[in-house]
């Protein structure tokens, strides 16, 4: 138990010694997953409900797919991502200059770590929405339109009502990418001051054996997934009274 | 329930011209030719799976026909017409009252039209009264009852003042008691709305109660369409009849006319008839089982004003919950009445019972044998 109380003392030192090496890291890791989140709301929300609210033949190929697209492995997307982007990968023969001059150049950058994090966090928020989008009648569409709707605002009543799903989709993306450690620190390079973020300075002070240190950044990055889920359950439940 | 004065259609408003639907090659809809008048309120009747949703949808430009043409007003629009969409709203079977207030579920249409809030509030209101639910804007729209939900989804539909109301099923999912009122309810708000209206059913006293006109559907196709007492008091063969709860239509000629009563000759017998009809044509006639008040045979009648009093014979008894219909013949003629058990229990009803039956000459629908399929 000496362990997690010392791990404890340490995550308070962290968050109020004033040390600003680790309030870089934690500003980091919150830029990189805010900003794919965001990117993968954008993405995901729309694709979501298109494929939840239209019926259309290899609609069920799609569904499998994102299934599987939920469940990749973060390592394996860093794998992907790395090759993609690094000049001795498999496409800097294609003598296109976005893959022989411009990507290369993205390797070991947070852009790189973002491309990343939005391949992960797309299928998951992508999956939850269809879901979401799904238990809502079609008929409730088709009353929206028969007042007037146009497809745009038949879209933003269909996703309001299936708010909960909505921000659970929102929720299951962010948990993918702020604790993930695998594809951020193969195309970020865990570099100081540069791509390091929570989860690879865990993983860098766990291999030089401080525990102490990598448990105490272990609490704090488990804090802020609490103070931001938090957040996203009370904008879950607001309204709430008029919703049962 | 009773048939309320019908409403008078102006001009066409919505016309459809041969208008097929068609799922997976099958063809689920296909109508030649139907309008809907300014100010009335037509009733599509049928039963489960004969098109008149769909039809519905097709005319609400909500889905679009396989094949044919709508006509708003004589321009012919499609179902992405957003312009000819907002001069509609609908009301369906379930009311799909979404999450929030009653005032949000009701000012939704209106905020779509980006009405000012000031005029919203006050029009939501204003609806809300009309249904019967004034002050009731900050309720959850999730906890009503089902008549109130369908009541908010008649205000959200009503608060539009929309040209044309379109109403799929819209009481169906109630339970009898309040459906007989929110029936009675409609109907009165439907015609002093003004409001032309398109309304679904399966149920024909819902039908009889709100319609103006009637359309009787089967199977994809309008078999019968007209004034509802026309529609509902003659039919016009077999299936129409067995639909709307009457024996085969009688064949018959008109022998005289006079003051709007006619001598028609049926069978071997006479019948007096309320029609304008003139003296020489072939007619088809009905008369509604409920029409009909049976006597016992041998009893002095005192004078009435029924002028259709004949001997029969009861041929069949059928139970009909707590009715009973009685299959008579006279004459070559075949007729049915309905009465409570309690009545046929005291008459002696039986197979082979002679009996006396009187029914008043409006009590006989009359139509012109060569008229009766109309599709519009």
């Amino acid at each position: 138990m000496e362990v997690f109380w010392n791990a404890t003392v340490e995550a308070v030192k962290l968050l109020f010694g004033g040390d600003a090496g680790t309030y870089e890291i934690i500003a980091l890791s919150l830029r990189v997953s805010g900003l794919s989140l965001l990117l993968a709301m954008l993405i995901g929300i729309p694709v979501g409900y298109l494929i939840g609210s239209r019926r259309f033949s290899g609609r069920g190929l799609i569904i499998a797919l994102v299934n599987t697209g939920m469940g990749l492995p973060p390592v394996v997307v860093g794998l992907v991502v790395y090759i993609l982007i690094s000049r001795s990968g498999p496409l800097a023969d294609a003598h296109l200059a976005i893959f022989s001059e411009v990507m290369p150049r993205l390797l070991y950058t947070v852009p790189a770590m973002v491309i990343a994090q939005v391949i992960i966090s797309t299928p998951l928020v992508t999956g939850v929405t269809l879901a979401a989008v799904g238990s809502v009648p079609a008929e409730l569409r088709l009353q929206a339109r028969s007042l007037g709707a146009s497809g745009v605002q038949e879209a933003f009543l269909t996703l309001k009502e299936a708010r909960w799903g909505v921000m659970a989709a929102v929720a299951a993306g962010f948990g993918g990418i702020i604790s993930e450690v695998g594809a951020v620190n193969m195309v970020g390079g865990n570099i100081e001051g540069k791509t390091r973020v929570m989860t690879t300075a865990i993983q860098l002070e766990t291999g030089q054996g401080n525990f102490g240190l990598a448990l105490g950044l272990g609490i704090i990055l488990i804090g802020i997934s609490f103070v931001i889920m938090n957040g996203f359950t009370r904008a879950q439940q607001s309204g709430g009274r008029y919703e049962r | 329930m009773s048939a309320r004065h019908p409403r008078v259609g102006g001009a066409p408003v919505i016309t459809a011209e041969n208008v097929v639907m068609r799922y997976h090659r099958r063809t689920v809809l296909d109508v030649p030719g139907f309008e809907l008048h300014d100010g009335e309120t037509h009733v599509l009747l049928g039963p489960s799976g004969s098109g008149k949703s769909t039809l519905l949808r097709m005319l609400g430009l909500l889905e679009r026909p396989s094949s044919g043409r709508i006509l708003l007003d004589g321009r012919e629009v499609v179902a992405g017409d957003k312009h000819a969409r907002m001069m509609m709203a609908a009301v369906f079977q379930n009311p799909y009252l979404f999450k929030g207030t009653v005032e949000e579920n009701v000012a939704y249409g209106l905020a779509l039209r980006r009405v000012p809030k000031d005029e919203r509030a006050d029009r939501v209101a204003a609806a809300l009264e009309r249904v019967g639910l004034g002050g009731t804007q900050g309720s959850s729209a999730l906890r009503l009852s089902g008549g109130e939900a369908q009541r908010v989804a008649l205000a959200r539909a009503l608060v539009l003042e929309p040209r044309i109301l379109l109403l799929d099923e819209p009481l169906s999912y109630l339970d009898p008691l309040i459906k007989r009122r929110l029936v009675a309810d409609f109907s009165e708000i439907l015609s002093g709305q003004g409001v032309t209206a398109l309304y679904v059913t399966h149920d024909q006293d819902e039908a009889m109660v709100v319609g103006d006109r009637v359309s009787i559907m089967n199977e994809g196709r309008i078999v019968r369409s007209g004034g509802v007492d026309e529609v509902m008091g003659v039919p016009t063969d077999e299936w129409v009849a067995d639909f709307i709860g009457m024996d085969a239509p009688l064949r018959g000629h008109i022998v005289a006319a006079e003051e709007g009563v006619a001598r028609i000759a049926v069978a071997d017998a006479i019948l007096f008839g309320c029609t304008d009809l003139p003296a020489g044509i072939d007619v088809l006639v009905g008369v509604r089982p409920e029409d009909i008040t049976l006597f016992e045979a041998g009893v002095d009648l005192p004078p009435s004003s029924a002028r259709n009093h004949m001997r029969v014979t009861v041929e069949a008894i059928e139970h009909r919950g707590s009715t009973e219909r009685v299959s008579l013949s006279a004459d070559g003629l075949r007729l049915a009445a309905s009465l409570s058990r309690a009545s046929a229990r005291e008459l002696a009803l039986e197979p082979g019972v002679e009996v006396l039956a009187l029914f008043k000459a409006t009590a006989v629908r009359v139509a012109a044998a060569v008229e009766v399929r109309s599709g519009v």
